[in-house]
């Protein structure tokens, strides 16, 4: 079991985590707009997460939290 | 469950202003991991340069100095000469450390000045607007040769980490990337390392960081990691470049 948790409201949108995923559960989120102005990232399917930090890894405003 | 990546003590909680996907967030990240894991947080100074991480001073939980333009290198001589127990670096772009600096950073190094450099080389001038850099690739488009870089006036891309190993004051030179999570976690103990001969008081260190300007190179941050894979590594060779001697 494992789960991410975004600091959306940082997210600048750029997409980089989404590319990291080995397992391509993190897109930006369409529906939604942050205080930046940005397509947050999120999680469609967190039972699906392998909590291997790829995504926290790469992302360059350290908007992700990784639990395992 | 337990946390297995949480933001690091080493970073303030300032939002940056680099640009989505800007690998320079990366960076400052990776460095600031190193310093809290080496519990020197309460004594680390850096330095920081004029560039796009101009602001660096803001997003790190340390104490910082700004320097002027490509002088990073001779204000961290200073602080780490009256303060020989703290642990002092530099953060310089290709711009400030390549360009108009290099004559403060090649004689740092050839001092042997017990200071530890992380220069971040993102093949361009991202600040000011995407000028040509002494790093910019051959054909590279920048707003200062928009047909691309040509090496018959421009000369070829200076390769910073290969002429460090030939100065004999260096004690450790590395080349890293960021493109994606193998490289990162590389690029984190070459850094780690970097600060290590510090602290053992074994000289220069520097790991030259290839990092990616997605606003002006004209690429998604997405398409920006492939571009420095697929363009800067041929010509930037990863690797270490020289180790003096192990340090424990
Ligand atoms: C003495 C002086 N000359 C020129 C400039 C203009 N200038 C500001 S940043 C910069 C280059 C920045 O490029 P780089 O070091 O590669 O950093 P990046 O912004 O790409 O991270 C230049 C030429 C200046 N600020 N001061
Ligand atoms: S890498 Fe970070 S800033 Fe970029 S989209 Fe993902 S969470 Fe947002
Ligand atoms: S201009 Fe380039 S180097 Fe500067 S913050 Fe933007 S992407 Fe990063």
């Amino acid at each position: 079991m494992a789960k991410v948790t975004f600091n959306e409201d940082l997210c600048k949108g750029c997409e980089l985590c989404s590319t990291a995923c080995p397992v391509s559960i993190i897109k930006m989120d369409k529906t939604k707009i942050n205080a930046k102005g940005y397509h947050p990232a999120a999680v469609e399917d967190m039972a699906k997460c392998l909590g291997c930090a790829n995504c926290a890894m790469i992302c360059p405003d350290v908007v992700i939290t990784v639990e395992r | 469950m337990a946390i297995v990546f949480e933001k690091t003590k080493g970073l303030s909680n300032v939002e940056t202003h680099y640009c989505p996907g800007c690998t320079h967030g990366i960076i400052h990240r990776l460095v600031a991991e190193v310093l809290e894991e080496m519990d020197v947080l309460p004594k680390a100074i850096g330095v920081s340069p004029v560039g796009c991480s101009v602001l660096a001073f803001k997003y790190f939980n340390i104490d910082f100095q700004e320097a002027t333009h490509g002088r990073a290198p001779a204000v961290a001589t200073g602080i780490k000469r009256v303060h020989p127990d703290k642990v002092v670096f530099t953060y310089q772009g290709d711009g400030d450390l390549a360009s108009i600096g290099t004559a403060e950073i090649v004689h740092a190094a050839h001092r042997s000045e017990n200071i530890t450099t992380i220069f971040v080389n993102n093949a361009i001038y991202g600040m000011t607007g995407g000028q040509m850099a002494p790093t910019t690739l051959p054909g590279q488009k920048s707003t200062t040769s928009p047909l691309g870089r040509d090496p018959k006036h421009a000369g070829m891309p200076l390769k910073i980490s290969e002429m460090f190993a030939t100065i004999p004051g260096t004690a450790y030179v590395e080349r890293v990337s960021v493109h994606d999570p193998v490289s990162i976690r590389n690029a984190k103990k070459a850094i780690r390392k970097a600060f290590e001969y510090q602290v053992a008081g074994k000289g220069f260190a520097m790991v030259e960081v290839l990092s990616t300007c997605p606003t002006n190179w004209g690429l998604s941050p997405v398409d920006s990691l492939t571009w420095l894979k697929d363009n800067m590594i041929p010509y930037y060779p990863l690797g270490n470049y020289k180790t003096l001697e192990e340090v424990k």
